[in-house]
This record gives structure tokens, C-alpha cells and sequence, in this order.
């Protein structure tokens, strides 16, 4: 690991006044410890935000303010969400494990890298790390990679359960930083990578999160489902954060789909939720909008069988919903 | 940086690099070789100890960043010569064969059941469950153990958790 200076921020605008290039926040570091070891992060500086005064869940009228450094074990277990928000929970609770979730935080967890592994050894190339060196993936292993948004230059997945299901809940995220602050909508904080996979997300450098606001829960049934190679502490290969309203006439009066594991950003399924709304709540819809959500993947071969997971996984679930 | 943690009990005040995780501390520091390095990657739980009563990854943590924390290990759950319910349990079930995994087992058990709350496993979320084996197969899936000794570790938890 490369040396560095640490220091513990008290409130949030003596983090971003301690911003300088070279910096970097520190959550709970089960993440960034990690990458610094592997050398794939060097920072010159750490600033520790993990105790900053941003660590409470508060219902402010009808949304719900989450601080930045509440840590995921508490979001899970907090009376309020399970109550309010519960594929929120289940989310947060199916991935990693209690020990990393009693650590990690809001902000943190939605900041995590990408698991691919040639990001993950510096030995390698890969555009996210080194802009410019190539990505292995493509011709290589990409078993667990991108189906959609993907692009030339890298089809790394998002890994984090959390931002799949705050996608789906239009979460807004809350930021400070150098430049001011600013509100980020779900699921417009991850970014598809394009040209520039070295960026996941469209903050700036010094941008600091410091909350997480849940607008009132959308009318209807809600769920997520993550389908993963073991049966817990596993990354997902493919997840699903689904909301259905279906009205006493049997039309689908809402519907909202994000799926996690398919793409460098949680995925909301547009195409598939138009191609619900106003419709019958039937097995047979349910298909066409999922073929019609992935007319648009372009899987790589070892990853082809993401196709049918992710089409079988949203129809399964709109259908547990329905019924 | 000059850094002081109650580690079982004890206050131990310490001069680190930035870069030491607290593993490296108690193993090289503090001689407590307890917790184990199995993958250094937060993958494994051989390192689980207790910071502030909630287990956690040893190797994930910087020592700068526990400053001022409470640390437990397997060497401070026992009361004196009184072993802690979950070692007699674990000698009873015989729920190890090498060893390796233990502490982390013990030290993680010990945390998980002060943690209230459902788990991804638990049917209805608003409910604090019991621990079912299953519920405890899901909250210890973060500590594996090469040997397998799972179905014994499961019932010497599960005879603590009754
Ligand atoms: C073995 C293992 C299995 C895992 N399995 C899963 C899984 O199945 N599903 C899943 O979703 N996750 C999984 N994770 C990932 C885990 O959820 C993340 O490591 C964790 O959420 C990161 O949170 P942290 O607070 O520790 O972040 P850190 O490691 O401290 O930071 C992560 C990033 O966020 C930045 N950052 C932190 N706080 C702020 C802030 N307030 N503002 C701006 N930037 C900030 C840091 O600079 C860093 O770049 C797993 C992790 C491990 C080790
Ligand atoms: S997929 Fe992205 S992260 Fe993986 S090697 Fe290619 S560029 Fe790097
Ligand atoms: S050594 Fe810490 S989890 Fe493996
Ligand atoms: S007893 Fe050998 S690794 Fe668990």
C-alpha cells in the first residue's frame, strides 16, 4: 500500500474544505481499504467521514432523510424502513455480510467499484483503471459483465444491491462539495460508461455525500429478488427491485423496474414499464415486456445467459406481485 | 500516528502507520494472534472481532480509523478461566477441526446474537425472528470454514441462541 495521511472530518464542510486532488473519503472502508491494498486505489490523503454528525434516519413530513454515514445494518433494521420501505431492506440485507454491513455505510455502499476482476488486479489492463490501456473483459472473462448500456471501452456492473433498489424507489441522493450542493435523482447517480469508465458516477472530485432522501413509497406492491451462485454472501448475477400497482379492474395502473447486475448503472427497465402501464397484469404481458426491455442487450458470449436469467427473473417476479 | 483502543478491556495506546489494519495491529503490535489473516479481502471472516460490540472485519479496518474504539477478540470472550457459552458449546458440538475459522466463528456468533432484526432469509420483515437454523446459517454466511464444519458449528449457535 503507498503511504498516506489520515485524517477524521467533524462536520461536512471541513471534509470538503479538507479536499484537495489526491484525497480521498473514507466510509466505512470495506471497499476502499480493499482497493488501496490491491493498489488499485492510492490516495495521498484519507478523509474519514464515517463519524460525521450524518449518521440518523429522520421522516421529514412525508420522505424519509437518510444520513450518508448511517451504517447499512442500522438502515436495514430501523423500524421505519422495514415498515415503509421494505425492499429497501431486503435489499440492504442480501448483500455482503453482518460483518461488512455493520460497517459500511449509506454512501459508501452506493460509491463501491466494480467486482470485475481486471479492475481489480493492477497487473492488467482495463480502461476503468488506466483510461486508455484496453478492457481484457471483452475477450475474456465477463461471465458476471454487462448485458446492457455497456460500451466499447468496458462492461463492468454496478455490484451494489442498495442502488438497485433505490432506482426503483427514485431515491434523491444529496451532495456538497467544492462546487456547492446539489440533489441527484435515482437512478442518476451511476453513469454508463461510454467513453470514460474511469467515471461510475457524475460527481465531481470533492463532491461528498451526505444523504440519502426516500420520497414517499409508490402505490403498490413492491419486492427485490437477487439471484446469485450461492445461496447468501454473494454478489448478485442478476437482481430485481419491482414495484406493481395493478387496479380492481386488473390494469396496471404503475410499474417500476431496476434491475442490478446487468449494467454499469442500476438499470431502470423504461421499456418494460411503459410497455406495462395501462395494460392487462397478465403472464403473457408480463413476457412481451421483458423481450421488449431486452431487445436492447448485447451480451457477450459467456455472458449470453443473462438474457433469459433477467427476462425469466422479471416475469416471475411481476407475477409473484400480481398475484 | 499515536492511537489508543481498549482492546478486551485493557486501554493499549499505540504509534501506527496509517496503513496498518487493525489485524496487522493486534497480530504484530499487540501479540493477540487470535484473530486470523485468511484472505485479507473481507471475504472469509477469520479476522471477526468485536469493535464497539458489533463484530466486524479486522482486516478491512484501519487501525487510525478505530481510534478511540472498544475491541474485542476471541482472547477476551472468555471471563477469566470461565470459557464464554459459545467456546463450551463449539468444544461440545465439536463445531471445529482445524481451528483456523474459529475465532472469527466465535467472535462473529457472539455479535450476531446482540443483532436484533430480520435477515434476507427472515418471511415477514417487520418481525424480529427466532433463530431458526436457517437464520443462522444466513447471519454466519460471512465466516466459511475450509474443514465444513457448518452443521456442528449451527447447533453449538444454536444451543446459546435457545
Ligand atoms: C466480501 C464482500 C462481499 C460483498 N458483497 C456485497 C453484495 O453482495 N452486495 C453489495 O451491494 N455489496 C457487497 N459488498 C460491498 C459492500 O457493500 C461495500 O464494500 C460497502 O457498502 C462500502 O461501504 P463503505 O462505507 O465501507 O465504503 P468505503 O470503502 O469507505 O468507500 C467506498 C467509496 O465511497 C467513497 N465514499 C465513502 N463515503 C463517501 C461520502 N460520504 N461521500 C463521497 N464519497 C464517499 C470512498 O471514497 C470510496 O471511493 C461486499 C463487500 C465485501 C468485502
Ligand atoms: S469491463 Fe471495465 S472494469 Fe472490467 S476490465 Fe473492462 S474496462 Fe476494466
Ligand atoms: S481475513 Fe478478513 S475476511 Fe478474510
Ligand atoms: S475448522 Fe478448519 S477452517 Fe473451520
Amino acid at each position: 500500500m503507498k503511504p498516506f495521511d489520515y485524517t477524521r472530518a467533524d462536520s461536512a464542510a471541513q471534509a470538503v474544505r479538507e479536499y484537495a486532488p489526491g484525497t480521498m473519503y473514507l466510509g466505512g472502508g470495506t471497499n476502499l481499504v480493499d482497493l488501496m491494498r490491491l493498489g488499485v486505489a492510492e490516495p495521498e490523503r484519507l478523509v474519514d467521514v464515517s463519524r460525521l454528525p450524518l449518521d440518523t434516519i429522520e421522516s421529514v413530513r412525508d420522505r424519509v432523510r437518510v444520513g450518508a454515514a448511517v451504517r447499512n445494518t442500522d438502515l436495514a433494521v430501523d423500524p421505519m424502513i422495514r415498515a415503509r420501505y421494505p425492499m429497501l431492506a431486503r435489499a440492504v440485507l442480501t448483500g455482503a455480510s453482518g460483518q461488512v454491513r455493520n460497517v459500511a455505510t449509506v454512501a459508501g455502499n452506493l460509491l463501491q467499484r466494480t467486482r470485475c476482476a481486471y479492475f481489480q488486479d493492477v497487473t492488467r489492463p482495463c480502461n476503468k483503471r488506466r483510461p486508455g490501456s484496453g478492457c481484457p473483459a471483452i475477450a475474456g472473462d465477463h461471465t458476471n459483465l454487462a448485458i446492457l448500456g455497456s460500451s466499447e471501452a468496458c462492461v463492468a456492473t454496478h455490484p451494489s444491491d442498495m442502488a438497485v433498489a433505490l432506482a426503483a424507489l427514485e431515491a434523491e441522493v444529496h451532495v456538497t462539495g467544492p462546487g456547492g450542493d446539489r440533489i441527484i435523482p435515482m437512478p442518476g447517480l451511476h453513469r454508463l460508461p461510454g467513453e470514460e469508465p474511469e467515471r461510475d458516477t457524475v460527481l465531481e472530485p470533492g463532491d461528498l455525500i451526505t444523504a440519502v432522501e426516500l420520497p414517499p413509497p409508490p402505490a403498490g406492491a413492491t419486492v427485490y429478488r437477487k439471484v446469485r451462485e450461492r445461496a447468501s454472501f454473494a454478489f448478485a448475477l442478476v437482481s430485481i427491485a419491482a414495484v406493481l400497482d395493478v387496479g380492481d379492474d386488473g390494469v396496471v395502473a404503475g410499474c417500476r423496474i431496476a434491475l442490478g447486475g446487468v449494467a454499469h448503472a442500476p438499470w431502470r427497465a423504461e421499456r418494460a414499464e411503459q410497455a406495462l402501464i395501462g395494460g392487462p397484469a397478465t403472464g403473457e404481458a408480463f413476457l412481451r415486456a421483458a423481450e421488449a426491455e431486452l431487445e436492447q442487450a448485447r451480451p457477450l458470449p459467456r455472458n449470453a445467459y443473462k438474457v433469459p436469467l433477467t427476462r425469466n427473473l422479471i416475469v416471475s417476479t411481476l407475477e409473484g406481485l400480481a398475484s | 500516528m499515536e492511537i489508543t483502543l481498549q482492546v478486551n478491556g485493557k486501554p493499549r495506546t499505540v504509534d501506527v502507520d496509517p496503513r496498518m489494519s487493525l489485524l496487522d495491529l493486534l497480530r504484530e503490535r499487540l501479540g493477540l494472534i487470535g484473530a486470523k489473516k485468511g484472505c485479507d479481502h473481507g471475504q472469509c471472516g477469520a479476522c471477526t472481532v468485536l469493535i464497539d460490540g458489533r463484530r466486524a472485519l479486522s482486516c478491512l479496518a484501519l487501525g487510525v480509523a478505530v481510534d478511540g474504539s472498544e475491541v474485542t477478540t476471541v482472547e477476551g470472550l472468555a471471563n477469566g478461566d470461565e470459557l464464554h457459552p459459545l467456546q463450551a458449546a463449539f468444544i461440545e458440538h465439536d463445531a471445529f477441526q482445524c481451528g483456523y475459522c474459529t475465532p472469527g466463528q466465535l467472535c462473529s456468533a457472539a455479535g450476531m446474537l446482540g443483532e436484533p432484526g430480520p435477515s434476507a432469509v427472515t418471511e415477514d420483515i417487520l418481525v424480529d425472528p427466532d433463530l431458526t437454523p436457517e437464520e443462522i446459517r444466513e447471519r454466519m454466511s460471512g465466516n466459511l470454514c475450509r474443514c465444513g464444519a457448518y452443521v456442528n458449528i449451527v447447533s453449538a449457535i444454536s444451543e446459546v441462541a435457545r
